[in-house]
C-alpha cells in the first residue's frame, strides 16, 4: 500500500465506510446533508398544496369552514397524538442505536411501525366515513359521485348530513374535499413509504448491521419519519380545526 | 466521533411539550378570537411544534451550519412561493377588468 493512503483512511476502517469518504464522520455528515436536500424538495412539494389550500380558504371561507367542521375532530386529534408518539419512539430508536443497545433499538423501531400502522388504520376509518356519506369528490370512485345529503335549515345536528351555511356552495365544499384527499392521501402515501423504510431498518438492526460507529441509515430514516410528522402537525389544525369557532355563527 | 447524543430526558421533555401543544391548539380552536386571530394562534402553535421537532428530534440544533443553510434556503423559497402568489391573487380585484 503506498504511503499516505493509510493516513487518509481511519486506522481501523469500519466495513460500512465507502471508499470515497475519508472517515465515518464525513460519511455520516454527507448522508445527513443529502437527506436534508431531499427533504427540501419534499417541503416544496407539500408547499404547493398548502398554498392551494391557503388561496381557496381565503376565497371561500364559509364553504371551507362548513366542510372542515364536517371532519371528525376526535379521530384527527387521536391521530395527531399517535403520530407525535411515533416520532418520540423513532428518536429513541436512534438514541438506543447510538449507545449500542440493539434490543431496545429494535423494540422502538417496531413500536414506531405499529404506531404508523395505527395512524393509517384510523385514517382508513375516516376515509370510509367520507365514502358512506358520499363525500369523495368528483368521480374518484366510479359510481359513487360527490353527492352528500344536505341538512335542511333548523334541522338537528346530524353528522352524516352536510350543514351548508349561507354563502357556501356545494361546489366549494367539494373543492375542500379535493384538497383534503390530495393532502391527506399524499401524507398517507409518505407514511406507507416510511413504514417500508423502518421495516428495512428493523431487519438490518436485527442482523446486527448498526452500532455506535455506524447508524446513518436509521438516523436518515428518522429524519424522513419526523418530516412526515411535521406535515401532519400543520395538516391537523388547517384541515380539522380552523372552522370550529365559526360553528355558532354559521348556524 | 464528534457526534452529539441527545439524552432521552430531552426527548421526553419535547414529547410532553408537543402533546400539550396539541391539546392547546384543540382548545383554542373552539374559542372565538377576534378577526383572523384563530388562524394566527393555530399556526403559531404549529410552527412552534414543528421547530421543536426539527431542532431536537431531527438533531438540527447539534448539526453543522451547512444543514441550517439548507433549511433556511427551503424556507426562503417557500416564502417566495407564498408571497408572490398571494400578492397576485389578493390584488386581482384592484383593476376593473370585465
Amino acid at each position: 500500500m503506498p504511503e499516505g493512503l493509510a493516513t487518509t483512511h481511519d486506522a481501523a476502517t469500519h466495513r460500512a465506510l465507502q471508499h470515497h469518504f475519508e472517515n465515518m464522520e464525513q460519511q455520516r455528515e454527507a448522508g445527513t446533508l443529502g437527506m436534508w436536500v431531499f427533504l427540501v424538495t419534499e417541503i416544496m412539494f407539500f408547499g404547493g398544496m398548502f398554498l392551494a389550500y391557503t388561496l381557496y380558504r381565503y376565497k371561500y371561507p364559509e364553504a371551507f369552514a362548513a366542510a372542515s367542521n364536517h371532519l371528525d375532530i376526535r379521530l384527527g386529534g387521536i391521530n395527531t397524538v399517535v403520530l407525535i408518539f411515533s416520532s418520540f419512539t423513532m428518536a429513541m430508536a436512534v438514541f438506543y442505536t447510538q449507545v449500542g443497545r440493539r434490543r431496545n433499538s429494535i423494540m422502538c423501531l417496531l413500536l414506531t411501525i405499529v404506531l404508523g400502522l395505527t395512524f393509517l388504520g384510523i385514517k382508513a376509518v375516516e376515509y370510509r366515513d367520507k365514502y358512506t356519506d358520499n363525500l369523495i369528490p368528483g368521480q374518484l370512485i366510479p359510481g359513487r359521485p360527490f353527492n352528500p345529503t344536505i341538512a335542511k335549515p333548523g334541522e338537528t345536528l346530524d353528522e352524516h348530513k352536510l350543514h351548508l351555511p349561507p354563502g357556501a356552495t356545494l361546489q366549494n365544499v367539494q373543492l375542500f374535499f379535493w384538497i383534503y384527499f390530495a393532502m391527506t392521501g399524499m401524507h398517507a402515501l409518505h407514511m406507507i413509504i416510511g413504514i417500508g423504510l423502518l421495516t428495512t431498518m428493523t431487519f438490518m438492526a436485527w442482523r446486527g448491521r448498526f452500532g455506535p460507529e455506524y447508524h446513518a441509515p436509521i438516523e436518515v430514516s428518522g429524519l424522513y419519519w419526523h418530516f412526515v410528522d411535521i406535515v401532519w402537525i400543520f395538516l391537523f389544525p388547517l384541515l380539522y380545526l380552523l372552522g370550529r369557532h365559526l360553528e355558532s355563527h354559521l348556524g | 466521533m464528534s457526534e452529539h447524543i441527545v439524552h432521552p430526558r430531552v426527548y421526553i421533555a419535547i414529547f410532553l411539550v408537543l402533546m400539550s401543544g396539541t391539546g392547546l391548539t384543540v382548545m383554542a380552536a373552539f374559542r372565538d378570537f377576534p378577526g383572523p386571530l384563530n388562524a394566527v394562534v393555530a399556526l403559531t402553535i404549529a410552527v412552534i411544534k414543528a421547530t421543536l421537532v426539527v431542532l431536537y428530534f431531527m438533531h438540527v440544533r447539534y448539526s453543522p451550519r451547512l444543514i441550517w443553510l439548507v433549511i433556511a434556503a427551503a424556507l426562503f423559497w417557500m416564502a417566495l412561493l407564498f408571497a408572490l402568489t398571494i400578492s397576485d391573487y389578493s390584488t386581482r380585484s384592484w383593476l376593473p377588468i370585465n
